[in-house]
């Protein structure tokens, strides 16, 4: 199983426009990723309800397709 | 049926201050990203409940309906959804995780 980084950027990107992300692939194995995204649709929320609007970009995908996705969320640098 | 198991995690999550969703046990961790916030737990001397999820398929998927959040483990203090491995990791780096504990009242012995 596994994806890849892009796929998951294009994801990510499709629920959070306005996002800058950035996929890190620890492994190599196809299933170990980290992603750093930040986007103003983060401000006013909690670590966790970022996290879940992250893993809803995703549809279903994570902890199926995808075994291991190191999240970290922020707003961006300007904001 | 999930109203039943709702209801066990909110009991387990009602009647323990500190409680670790997890795979495999505290002393046995079976997944490093459970095994992270055990450590985590440990070096600050907050003693917790664990629930090995493995040992019930459907509290495995309870749960992450529970919170909807799809990865184990997940972390409760004071009946409060804190995150998962990498939420418990930033605060913990951060100090946050020390500070919530504190005002939730929980002894620590860090």
């Amino acid at each position: 199983m596994g994806m890849d980084a892009k796929e998951i950027e294009t994801l990510i990107l499709d629920a959070l426009p306005d996002a800058q992300v950035r996929i890190e692939d620890l492994r190599g194995d196809g299933d170990h990723y980290a992603a750093y995204v930040a986007s103003p649709s983060f401000a006013g929320k909690t670590r966790v309800q970022q996290h879940q609007m992250v893993y809803a970009a995703l549809r279903g995908k994570m902890g199926d397709a995808l075994h291991a996705l190191a999240i970290q969320t922020s707003l961006p640098e300007n904001q | 049926m999930q109203n039943v198991m709702f209801d066990r995690i909110q009991k387990e999550i009602d009647n323990h201050d500190v409680v670790l969703f997890m795979k495999g046990q505290a002393a046995f961790p079976q997944c490093g990203f459970s095994s992270l916030v055990v450590q985590v737990l440990s070096q600050l001397g907050v003693p917790f409940k664990d629930i090995n999820v493995l040992e019930d398929s459907e509290l495995r998927q309870g749960i992450k309906d529970f919170t909807n959040w799809p990865t184990i483990p997940q972390l409760y203090v004071k009946g409060e959804f804190v995150g998962g491995c990498d939420i418990i990791r930033e605060m913990y780096e951060s100090g946050e995780l020390q500070a919530l504990l504190q005002d939730k009242g929980i002894a620590s012995a860090a």
